[in-house]
């Protein structure tokens, strides 16, 4: 093997950037190849969207940045430094709700705010006043209202995968990572929700890297989307988006908005043969 | 009335059943008390020679629950060394089966070697039997967290003490609690089994000194507050792990409490 000539460096603008990154589950004959040789780069404050076919590696790509997986070769960097050692705070609605079956919802969403600083070393302190308040006001922007104290599995799939977003959002992340978070959620819901979503990074400004299976939704909320294809697992397109903000639901009847999500739909539909230059 | 009441009755009722069919066949086949003496004769022992008997239970009542104790404490701490790791698991647990399989009456004699007839040997008898089992459950309920569970914690970049305090500890306190219905059980068959081979207080000893004097409804009133101290202690941990771990068992009315 070559040694580099010097150790790799994070691009100077970019708060998350993926270098040649490959992943590879298991091992010998039960090798999976989920990512090959990706390059990513998403600036401060940005919204990207991933999209591409079921099984493409973007749960993977999620993984690799919140350092819950190392990459088999390649270097994953957020905020300047490689991943894991960076003091970034990280919010992460995984694509199952993964509620703590034994905490009602409150301390489920209460839990970042239990571990992560600075708000971990006012926890004790706060945990029955300021944390309580604010968790049931998320709790209430996303329609649970008055469900603080049920437990995980008194609710239906929809109202956890919305505790779920909330706990990714109470500790006020500066990366928010969201892997399909409105997936099992009715139209409606989900719209409202998405509004919800754009007025928060409106005003807070984090960095987000959301992973759906719906245009519209990509188109709706990301300034950037990210095309993926399947096996080998790998970007194989972007394209801004350049609607201004606030988006509403009423533009994704807009002639424009439509060309770009058949487009969208177009490159992901085509067989990875095509692509293959 | 509803299924669980029923329930409730029918067994309430068996168990009354058991002890009239137990007088009636004594009575209708003649059976001497030297061999099978009736209920009505235990419980009538059992008044008569309370003050005689009270001091022994206590005797085994605090022999078990030392044991108990001492085995909690090594348990929880095994298990927790045991399921810290899947690694650690899948080389301990062979080990831990093997010496569960142990016949452990067979360790009486040598803890009389080692620290002479009384109620150390009992203590530690106890302790041994109860700690097989926790340390299996700690270390299966730690060994299987769903790692998706983990995964919360990591992505806030939690220490491994955040991880073990948070996930996983709370996700074995089922097995923990389940484990300690059996274990106490467990705990007092131990110190009977000590108290009958070397010692000289306790229900085991006092059944034993019956037996050799032909005082058989004396040894039956001793099976009987064996019987009785077992059951509730049964009962106490299973209410306690209902309370403790009742997301676990899902009822409706826990979520209502
Ligand atoms: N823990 C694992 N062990 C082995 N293979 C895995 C594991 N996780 C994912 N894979 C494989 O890696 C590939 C990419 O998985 P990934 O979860 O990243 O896909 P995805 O793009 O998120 O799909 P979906 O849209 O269905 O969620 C898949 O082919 C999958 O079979
Ligand atoms: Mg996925």
């Amino acid at each position: 093997m070559l040694a580099p000539a010097s150790s790799p460096r994070a691009h100077a603008d970019a708060f998350v950037e993926l270098q040649k990154v490959t992943h590879t589950y298991g091992r010998g004959d039960k090798e999976v190849r989920a990512l090959e040789s990706t390059d990513l780069r998403i600036e401060k404050g940005d919204f990207i969207a991933l999209v591409g076919p079921s099984g493409c590696g973007k749960s993977t790509i999620l993984k690799l940045v919140t350092g819950l997986i190392n990459a088999s070769s390649g270097v994953v960097f957020v905020a300047g430094r490689e991943v894991t050692a960076e003091p970034v705070r990280v919010g992460m609605a995984f694509q199952n709700p993964t509620l703590l079956p034994w905490l009602t919802l409150r301390d489920n969403v209460m839990l970042p705010l239990k571990i992560v600083a600075p708000f971990r070393q006012e926890y004790r302190a706060k945990r029955r006043s300021e944390f309580r308040d604010r968790v049931d006001a998320l709790l209430a922007q996303v329609g649970l209202a008055g469900f603080a104290d049920k437990y995980p599995w008194q609710l239906s799939g929809g109202m956890m995968q919305r505790a779920s977003l909330c706990r990714a959002l109470v500790h006020e992340p500066q990366l928010l990572m969201l892997d399909e978070p409105f997936g099992a959620l009715d139209q409606f819901t989900r719209e409202e929700l998405w509004g919800i979503m754009q007025e928060l990074w409106m005003t807070r400004r984090p960095t987000v890297l959301l992973v759906t299976h719906d245009l519209k939704e990509a188109a709706y909320l990301a300034n950037r989307i990210c095309v993926m294809q399947a096996r080998p697992g790998r970007i194989i397109q972007e394209s801004v988006v350049g609607f201004a903000r606030p988006r509403t639901i009423a533009l994704s009847y807009d002639p424009e908005f439509v060309t770009l999500t058949q487009r969208l739909r177009e490159l992901i539909m085509r067989p990875a043969k095509e692509t293959v230059q | 009335m509803n299924p669980q009441l029923r329930r409730r009755f029918a067994s309430a009722a068996l168990i009354i059943g058991f002890f009239v069919a137990w007088e009636l066949l004594c009575v209708a086949f003649g059976i001497k008390d030297i061999v099978l003496p009736r209920p009505s004769q235990i419980v009538v022992t059992l008044a008569q020679r309370m003050p005689a008997i009270w001091p022994h239970a206590l005797q085994t009542l605090y022999t078990t629950l030392v044991g108990f104790a001492l085995g909690i404490l090594a348990g929880v701490f095994l298990g927790a060394l045991v399921g810290s790791s899947k690694l650690a698991y899948d080389v301990a647990y062979p080990l831990l089966v093997g010496f569960s399989s142990i016949p452990k009456v067979a360790v009486v004699p040598i803890f009389v070697l080692w620290f002479g007839a009384g109620t150390i040997p009992a203590v530690l008898t106890a302790m041994i039997l109860c700690v097989f089992p926790i340390v299996v459950n700690v270390a299966t309920g730690l060994a299987t967290t769903e790692p998706e569970l983990e995964d919360v914690m990591r992505a806030l970049k939690a220490s491994k003490f955040d991880i073990l305090s948070n996930v996983g500890l709370p996700r074995t306190m089922p097995y923990f609690f389940a484990s300690l219905k059996v274990a106490v059980t467990q705990a007092f068959v131990g110190t009977v089994i000590a108290e009958t081979v070397a010692s000289n207080r306790g229900i085991g000893n006092l059944m034993m000194i019956a037996s050799s004097s032909f005082d058989v409804p004396l040894v039956f009133a001793g099976l009987l507050i064996l019987a009785v101290l077992g059951v509730a202690l049964y009962v106490v941990f299973s209410f306690i792990e209902v309370r403790v771990t009742g997301w676990a068992h899902r009822k409706d009315e826990f979520a209502m409490g």
